[in-house]
């Protein structure tokens, strides 16, 4: 590089030349325009925020951080508060993800450790293809027939078994915050197999070596030594897909039951903040009630953010060098 | 060092029982795993098999080439649908795929300054973001501006989902283009743009192909930010500042809709998109192992 320049600067004349030199070289121009895209890609990450912040100025200076811990939603009254819709979403994606993690740890392990390889492709490719299916039409299978066949009759046993417990209050519903967080749990699982799967795949084998060689069963080796070594990688996968879960909106919004009140159980119907974007957006007659609707986006859009950013930072630290998909 | 602690701390005393508990613990947790991995298996085949049976009953030609009926009249299409789908998605990759590919390209060439991070970085972001949210942006930067709904501001809020998953895929397939294709093309006196749209991207063709289709297989089944963008129309619409039908709109607004007939044709749309979907990702998935196999057969 320097012998060019040197080369190069031995030529120039004036500046001016060099300028015409270079654009004659189409050089400038390519740069340019590759820099242009990509201040446009950063400026609209940047205006996203900016929009929400700028299309929310009503009820942030009308209810300011009341709005966050307010109980009440009623836009007759132009009363605003999304306590109940932060705690559904808060509510199913945590536990979507405590049922998600353990069946996502099990069959990165079963698809990096102990599938024979002829079996490996098939599943990977299984579990690919869960996570094209759009959300609609998980919606449409839940409301029509995961609900009815699945999620009512597991309801009503843990009504019958555990409903002392507050989470299980009856009466039971069909559509339901448990509804929601099941399909929720189905939804992540490809976010989290995808990158575990790749976090052990990127354990070098001397690590398998040693424990095994140590005298470690199969499973101790996998618990004691695969999972400490890829902690933070598996960490980072379980938080993006925690990202996933509180912004996965129409599958929500078809078999949450849309339930304005703020309760505990799991078999009440609810809402999450991005089915409540979604079903009441377009009828948001008023500015007010229509810039609430708004800066629940706001919040979300604070929640993912700080979400991606916390789960970003832990798997570049541990797979920096490992290619990931695109949709990870 | 600290699983040699731990194992050191498994050292028998009753060597026979705990190595025969150890076994058999190793063997039930690891059939547990293989259980898990049927969990993921099973939902898919689940809602396969299900769209397959209940939409087959719905298609019939006139279901490609008719508007939809009102509640009640049989028979009746999602032609508007199908093709403001096209339309929809066909804006977002006219905005999508040039901003991207001309990003991925700098940030190839200098992922490290503070403007290559700064790109990777809301790249993260933006693949992030919830859809919705997508939809509230493309809402408040085009609809509120034009003052009505519109398959434009569908398209935007689909380009801004998309932007990023082409970015991404671009910059992974140039860096697998091997160092010396680009060191020879810039050798041979060639200047960088042209080394970068001559060699690199030929190069990183099918790779660049399989990130678009990616894409489009991720945009095309989002129903959420539809809703307050494209909005939906039930006439049939090309024109881009109005609102238009959208697939997965349809699906939704015919799925919570109380009329037998209309959930019906729920299923039929949603085998429409699902064969549309998962077509282009397995194709994707083609190209994909097809460029595979020729990089690597060099």
């Amino acid at each position: 590089m320097s012998v060019i320049s040197i080369a190069r600067s031995k030529k120039q004349k004036t500046r001016w030349g060099e300028i015409v030199r270079r654009l004659e070289h189409g050089d400038v121009i390519f740069r340019a325009l590759t820099v242009i895209a990509g201040v446009l890609v950063i400026g609209v990450t940047a205006a996203i925020g900016y929009e929400l912040w700028q299309n929310s100025a009503l009820p942030r200076e009308k209810f300011g951080l009341a709005f966050l811990t307010g109980t009440n939603w009623d836009p007759v009254a132009e009363d605003f508060g999304v306590l109940p819709f932060l705690y559904g979403t808060v509510q199913t994606s945590l536990l979507a993800l405590a049922l998600a993690v353990p069946i996502g740890l099990g069959i990165a392990i079963f698809l990096s450790e102990l599938a024979p390889p002829w079996l490996r492709q098939p599943i990977g490719f299984v579990v690919e293809l869960l996570a094209a299916v759009p959300s609609v039409i998980f919606g449409l299978w839940g409301l029509f027939v995961f609900v009815p066949v699945f999620v009512k009759p597991l309801g009503q046993l843990l009504n019958q078994s555990v409903g002392w417990l507050p989470l299980f209050e009856g009466p039971v519903f069909g559509p339901s915050r448990l509804a929601a967080t099941l399909i929720l749990t189905v939804m992540i699982l490809p976010t989290l197999v995808a990158i575990t799967r790749d976090v052990f795949l990127a354990i070098p084998s001397s690590q398998r070596e040693g424990a095994l060689a140590l005298g470690a069963t199969q499973w101790e080796m996998i618990t004691q030594n695969l999972i400490p070594y890829g902690l933070s990688g598996i960490l980072g996968a379980v938080i993006l897909a925690l990202g996933r879960a509180m912004g996965e909106t129409i599958a929500v919004t078809m078999v949450i039951g849309n339930n304005l009140d703020l309760s505990a159980s799991l078999l009440h119907p609810g809402y999450t903040m991005a089915s409540l974007i979604a079903n009441e957006f377009t009828e948001a007659t008023t500015d007010l009630y229509r810039e609430a609707l708004i800066e629940i986006g706001l919040v979300l859009f604070g929640l993912t953010l700080l979400v991606n950013i916390i789960a970003r930072v832990l798997v570049w630290r541990v797979a920096r060098r490992i290619p990931t998909e695109a949709r990870a | 060092m600290q699983s040699t602690v731990s194992l050191l701390r498994l050292a028998p005393r009753d060597t026979a029982r705990n190595y025969r508990t150890r076994r058999i613990v190793n063997r039930v947790m690891l059939v547990l795993c293989g259980l898990a991995a049927l969990i993921a298996i099973l939902p898919l085949l689940w809602i396969l098999t299900y769209v397959l049976q209940r939409g087959v009953r719905v298609l019939t030609p006139e279901f490609f080439t008719h508007l939809p009926t009102p509640v009640g009249v049989p028979g009746g299409g999602i032609v508007n649908a199908i093709v403001g789908s096209a339309i929809v998605v066909g804006v977002a990759c006219l905005i999508a795929i040039p901003v991207s590919l001309t990003a991925a390209f700098y940030v190839y060439a200098r992922p490290n300054t503070t403007l290559g991070i700064l790109i990777r970085f809301s790249t993260d972001v933006l693949s992030g973001v919830p859809s919705i949210i997508m939809g509230i942006f493309a809402y408040t930067v085009i609809v509120l501006t034009q003052g009505h709904f519109s398959a434009l501001s569908g398209g935007f809020a689909l380009a801004v989902i998309m932007t990023p998953i082409v970015l991404r895929t671009t910059e992974e397939m140039l860096k697998l283009v091997p160092k010396t294709l680009r060191e020879g093309s810039l050798g041979l006196g060639a200047p960088d743009w042209r080394t970068s749209l001559q060699v690199l991207l030929p190069a990183a063709f099918a790779g660049v192909l399989t990130g678009i289709m990616l894409g489009i297989a991720r945009v095309a089944g989002e129903a959420a930010p539809m809703l307050f963008t494209a909005f939906g129309n039930p006439f049939f619409s090309t024109a881009l500042d109005q609102p238009i039908a959208t697939l997965p709109h349809q699906i939704y607004v015919y799925a919570i809709s109380p009329y037998a007939d209309w959930q019906d044709k729920a299923w039929g749309t949603a085998l429409v998109l699902i064969v549309l979907v998962l077509g282009l990702e397995l194709i994707a998935r083609g190209v994909a192992a097809w460029q595979h196999r020729k990089l690597h057969a060099r």
